[in-house]
């Protein structure tokens, strides 16, 4: 097995590519993903290779086209729509919330809607209050969904496939901060699974739960507090819905003390939800209350130091963490 | 003022509800001491009293359910005890039973309460304020059967943490071991079965209350230890032949059950492999330096409750079947002292009753050991060339891996085996 | 002392160690150990019961020959025909 190095961009388009070519049921569709190549280069050069039945360009219409792939879902396609940020998917809320989510049970079971919606989310980039929020916490409210945050390479190229094999639908959100991220990634690239987190660093002296850009920014964290003896444990959500209890409340069993990081806004976020199943599950294991570092509960800022301070970033977090694992005499 | 608080018998245990007191105001009190009785699904147990001092006031009402840590009387600290580990002298080694409830006179005058001034060159104690202890904490506290009231928090606003607890715990478990060594077995004796209901007989959801209570050790065992599991096999013709030698010429009411021989050469055994006799703590191995075994006992409403035979690293075969008599059938009846239940340091279960051959054992955390034996059967034994038919037990160790390997298991059973063929000199 | 009378003090004496049980209702073949789930210990309470009810120490030895109701009769009934000396 030879490892490539690639980025988190062309790890998507691979996994686009691959579903295309082995399902002719397959198809993608979006605004400007066909001749312009996709708002963020992520579907460049498909639309010449596959052509325009399969990679369609939509009209500035979320709830026109993911209502279509709810439609061509029903009638036996697998489609890939494209949303180019999660903001502008409450256009398209309805559809997701009253009629992909809610099929399967409103037909007594009769129709699944295997619907793949890929999303950018998250701030940094500079894109201001109405491109960068982050909503997959919200949207891990919905039974009936599935929602999936791939942060790593591995998870661009593999998530996507596993998606298209649920029957129900799933949201993949995509951190733009990470499309140009590279790393390497295993030929054939390994398949996986859409229930588990992962702990992508271990460690003794407290949990670090998080997903997606977060992710990246935790271990940098991890790395810094190891340098000075505290040695973080950094898990990787991976889905927020469902979320897998059992390796969150493992890691919490082993040390007492989490900071949860989340780029979502704190009131009534995936991180609040975190923290109650950690009180219903492991409240006698914990040593200190759980600690949350969300975002500011503000619109994301355009200005970038604003927007910097706004995001929960290396060094706050390192800092929150010590907090954790200090001692007052 | 010392807060006497409900007991943790067991990391299992939750509440319980409190029966009888044994003490009434001004009536003085050692360490030790028995002071109420308190039913739990294991039956009903003596609480012992941990200080020296005066009884102020009774909080807790008879009837009443309370969990872990609640306060059931308070205490006026006497200044000989405080410190410094009391000498024997001050230990009721030689007083007939621990003051009963039919006695409530007043205590001598230096104890009454209009002199107790004179008393305060001992630093008062902290005022009863809520204190600030991370869930973690009080749950380490309770499996360890330490009085947060005695740690001293690090955390935040002087939380008490983990850490703190087990500081604590490691303390105690210093300075408990020699006190406790005078304490005679025999005050448990002083109250006869039939002078109380046996409660847990009475009750129709006692065995279900065990049955939980067991499932919820079990599972925390198999949960957090990694066991390890050793067998070997004991050649017993030695120890048999003393045995059959012993009881021949013992009146009937003093005969040995092989199962005092096997604590005592467990004890014996346990003393050159001392970390098997130890707690895992957190993240450490703290050892402990008195043998108390938790021996296996079946119960007539379907349980098994392992209370602790204290102090076997210091008693002869006749005194562990003496403290035997003594504790079966007050585990039979559920009538067991606070700490038969809580100071248990190694498991004994021996299965060979039932016609078992081998036990593969669960351990009892925070334990980190469990020794097995099936019963004694004769089997083919090939020795030096020529096969045998002896009188054989199946030993076998479950160790807590975190704590041990399999090397110091495996050593133990040796020692075991070879203390066994010297049974005259257990 | 007759079988009745021996066999009266022989459930006596085990009424206190399997209390739940109808030792009256034993199948005499049964092995009562494992019908009344006596262990080792009750087994040498219920020896001395009965050796302050009877009299008769009996030795180690012959535990074997106690295992059953119809074990227990026969050797106590002999013990009691005809005393050893203690």
């Amino acid at each position: 097995m030879n490892d490539r190095s690639l980025t988190y961009r062309e790890a998507v388009r691979e996994a686009i590519r691959e579903a295309l070519q082995r399902d002719p049921r397959v198809f993608l569709m979006g605004e400007d993903v066909g001749h312009y190549g996709g708002c963020f280069a992520v579907t460049r050069g498909l639309l010449e290779e596959f052509g325009p039945d399969r990679i369609r360009d939509t009209p500035l219409a979320e709830s026109a086209f993911v209502g279509a792939g709810i439609g061509a879902a029903l009638g036996g396609l697998r489609p890939i729509v494209e949303i180019m940020t999660c903001n502008f998917s409450l256009l398209a809320a309805d559809q997701i919330m009253n009629t992909a989510a809610t099929l399967l049970h409103m037909s007594g079971g009769q129709f699944n809607v295997p619907l793949v919606i890929r999303m950018a989310t998250g701030g940094g980039k500079q894109l201001a209050a109405q491109h960068s929020h982050s909503l997959e916490g919200w949207y891990a409210h919905i039974p009936g969904l599935r929602i999936l945050t791939p942060a790593t390479i591995t998870d661009a190229r593999g998530m996507l496939g596993a998606a298209l094999a649920c029957p129900d639908p799933v949201l993949l959100f995509e951190n733009q901060t990470l499309y140009n991220m590279e790393g390497t990634l295993p030929d054939p690239p390994p398949a996986v699974d859409l229930d588990s987190a992962r702990i992508m660093r271990p460690g003794r002296h407290l949990s670090l739960l998080t997903y997606g850009a977060s992710l990246w920014k935790c271990l940098a964290a991890a790395e810094q507090l190891a340098t000075e003896g505290i040695e973080a444990e950094v898990v990787d959500l991976r889905t927020l819905r469902p979320l897998d209890d059992a390796t969150l409340m493992d890691s919490v069993a082993r040390t007492h003390r989490v900071l949860i990081v989340d780029e979502g806004w704190r009131s009534g976020g995936i991180s609040a939800e975190i923290s109650a199943r950690i009180m219903e599950q492991r409240f006698y294991d914990l040593e200190r209350p759980v600690a949350r570092l969300c975002t500011a509960e503000v619109p994301i800022p355009y200005a970038q130091h604003l927007e910097e301070a706004a995001l929960p970033q290396a060094g706050t977090i390192a800092a929150t963490a010590r907090t954790l694992v200090s001692t007052h005499d | 003022m010392i807060d006497f608080t409900m007991p943790s018998l067991g990391a299992d245990m939750e509440a319980a509800t409190l029966m009888a007191w044994k003490i009434a105001p001004g009536d003085t009190v050692h360490r030790g001491d028995v002071v109420a009785e308190v039913e739990t699904d294991k039956g009903l147990i003596e609480i012992e009293v941990f200080h020296h001092g005066v009884v102020e006031e009774l909080v807790a009402h008879i009837g009443q359910k309370l969990p872990v840590g609640a306060v059931l009387a308070r205490l006026r600290e006497t200044a000989p005890a405080t410190t410094t580990p009391a000498p024997p002298a001050a230990l009721p080694t030689t007083t007939p039973p621990a003051p009963v409830a039919a006695a409530p006179a007043p205590a001598p005058p230096a104890d009454s309460p209009a002199t107790s001034a004179a008393s305060s060159t001992v630093p008062p104690a902290p005022a009863a304020t809520h204190t600030r202890v991370s869930p973690l904490a009080r749950k380490v506290a309770a499996t360890l059967g330490i009085d947060l009231a005695t740690v001293t928090g690090s955390g935040p606003g002087g939380a008490i943490e983990r850490a703190d607890v087990e500081r604590a715990a490691a303390h105690a478990a210093a300075a408990s071991a020699s006190p406790q060594a005078a304490d005679p077995a025999s005050p448990a004796t002083a109250t006869t079965p039939a002078a109380a209901p046996d409660l847990s007989a009475d009750h129709p959801d006692a065995a279900t209350a065990m049955r939980r209570a067991i499932a919820a050790a079990v599972s925390k065992s198999n949960r957090e230890i990694p066991h390890y599991h050793l067998a070997t096999r004991i050649d017993m013709t030695r120890a048999r032949a003393w045995l059959e030698a012993e009881n021949a010429r013992r009146p009937i009411t003093d005969r040995l059950l092989p199962a005092a021989v096997l604590l005592a050469a467990v004890a014996r055994a346990l003393k050159d492999h001392p970390d098997l006799n130890a707690a895992w703590i957190g993240d450490s191995l703290v050892r402990r330096d008195a043998v108390h075994i938790n021996f296996a006992i079946a119960t007539r409403h379907g349980g098994l409750i392992s209370p602790a035979v204290l102090d076997v690293q210091s008693k002869s075969v006749d005194a562990i079947m003496t403290a035997l008599n003594d504790l079966i059938p007050r585990a039979k009846a559920g009538r067991l002292r606070s700490s038969e239940l809580s100071e248990g340091t190694i498991t004994v279960t021996s299965l060979g009753d039932l016609g078992v051959e081998t036990v593969f054992g669960v351990i009892y955390p925070p334990q980190v050991a469990l020794i097995g034996f099936g019963r004694l059967s004769e089997e083919p034994w090939a020795e030096n060339g020529g096969l045998f038919v002896r009188p054989v037990i199946h030993a076998t160790l479950a160790g807590d891996h975190r704590a041990t390997d399999g090397r110091t298991g495996a050593r133990f059973l040796e020692s075991l085996n070879r203390l066994l063929q010297h049974p005259e000199s257990l | 002392m007759t079988e009745a009378d021996l066999k009266a003090a022989i459930i006596e004496c085990l009424a206190p160690i399997a209390p739940e049980a109808d030792p009256a209702r034993l199948d005499p073949e049964a092995n009562i150990r494992e019908s009344l789930d006596i262990d080792s210990y009750d087994f040498l309470q219920f020896l001395i019961a009965l050796s302050r009810r009877l009299g008769i120490e009996v030795p180690e030895a012959d535990y074997a020959r106690l295992a059953s109701m119809k074990g227990l009769l026969a050797y106590l009934g002999a013990r009691l025909q005809f005393p050893e000396k203690n």
